[in-house]
């Protein structure tokens, strides 16, 4: 059930969780939560090498690249431009064609600009790219962007490394019945609750970093995440009881003892 | 000549792409390489000679999400 076999762009997965790969505290502290999440798909950020310190944040040492399958982004862009122009490095790596467009005008919030975004799907798309965006949580952008190409949608809980979980559950929900693609939630996952609903809410699967690499024993909050996105996969399966306004009692009232009038001593 | 690195402008004499990554110990490193805002793959170091006022952007993969 949470560990079955499903399909994004093109690759057969197990694992729902895919886990971003910035701000550990250390290598081994990445190193043992990637293993522990049990994640198949790792994310990286494109970057200037560093000359005076080559391999001092060169993150691709740390991990065996036969396992994974590689998502890197092009976090920093701020026009489909700049992003076509880094998923073009970020292929010539020769780690794969597969690409986060993630696209952000405002530094504060880090919000995607959904505009740039759409037309940097399409012409990654076109570019042969297999394409994830980042997107803002609304259900007609996420059906343009499918209809752009994208292999999969990205829709934000919140902001980037906010942990402030999903902020609009109701829009995540109406995205995943409006397109065909798989919806993965990325974005502002706060603590594993939030990943569960997520999956709850219909998600194929969730990117976690900050939550993960924050967290006062990140191992141990990989493991969490790990087993929450798992729960929430199999409640959504299972279907999930309808919400209703009132009280419905777990036992029938139809052989109920008599009720004990007012006023009426008890026992005795 | 004058080459700019990375955004840091350098005087050098290296002739080729390829001499400026093995200045820099990045030959045998996963790095991707533009010059003048064409991606060189790596069998196109040694053979791209600089130019004056060529820029070099070498860049790979750190952690993020």
């Amino acid at each position: 059930m949470g560990m079955s076999i499903y399909a994004i762009g093109g690759k057969t997965l197990r694992s729902r969780l895919f886990l971003g790969t910035g701000r550990f505290p250390n290598p081994q502290a990445l190193k043992e939560a990637i293993a522990v999440s049990e994640a198949e798909v790792l994310t990286f950020a494109v970057r200037r090498v560093q000359l005076d310190a080559i391999d001092e944040d060169a993150v691709l040492q740390h991990v065996d690249s036969r396992r994974f399958t590689f998502l890197p982004n092009t976090s920093g862009a701020r026009t489909a431009d700049e992003a076509v122009r880094i998923a073009k490095l970020a292929r010539a790596a020769g780690i794969g064609n597969w690409i986060k467009v993630e696209i952000s005008v405002a530094d504060e919030t880090l919000l995607p600009d959904p505009l740039e975004t759409l037309k940097a799907t399409e012409r990654l798309a076109k570019d042969g790219f297999v394409v994830f965006p980042y997107a803002s949580d609304d259900p007609a952008l996420c059906g343009r962007l499918e209809e752009a190409g994208a292999a999969a949608v990205m829709p934000g809980g919140s902001p980037i490394g906010s942990g402030l979980g999903i902020l609009n559950p109701y829009n995540l929900e109406r995205i995943v019945e409006r397109v065909n693609v798989p919806v993965i939630v990325d974005a502002g996952i706060g603590t594993a609750s939030d990943a569960a609903l997520a999956m709850e809410l219909g998600a194929a699967a969730v990117l976690v970093n900050t939550a993960i690499a924050k967290a006062k024993d990140p191992a141990a909050m990989a493991r969490a995440f790990k087993l929450a996105v798992e729960a929430g996969r199999e409640a959504r399966v299972a279907g999930r009881i309808p919400k209703k306004k009132y009280a419905s009692a777990s036992s029938g009232y139809e052989t109920l003892i008599s009720r004990i009038p007012p006023g009426e001593p008890v026992g005795g | 000549m004058r080459v700019r690195v990375n955004g840091e402008w350098e005087q050098t004499e290296d002739r080729t792409v390829g001499d400026v990554l093995r200045r820099w110990g990045l030959e045998n490193k996963k790095v991707v390489v533009e010059a003048n805002g064409t991606i060189l793959e790596p069998a196109a170091w040694d053979a791209t000679a600089l130019t004056d006022g060529m820029i070099l952007e070498i860049v790979h993969f750190v952690g993020g999400g």
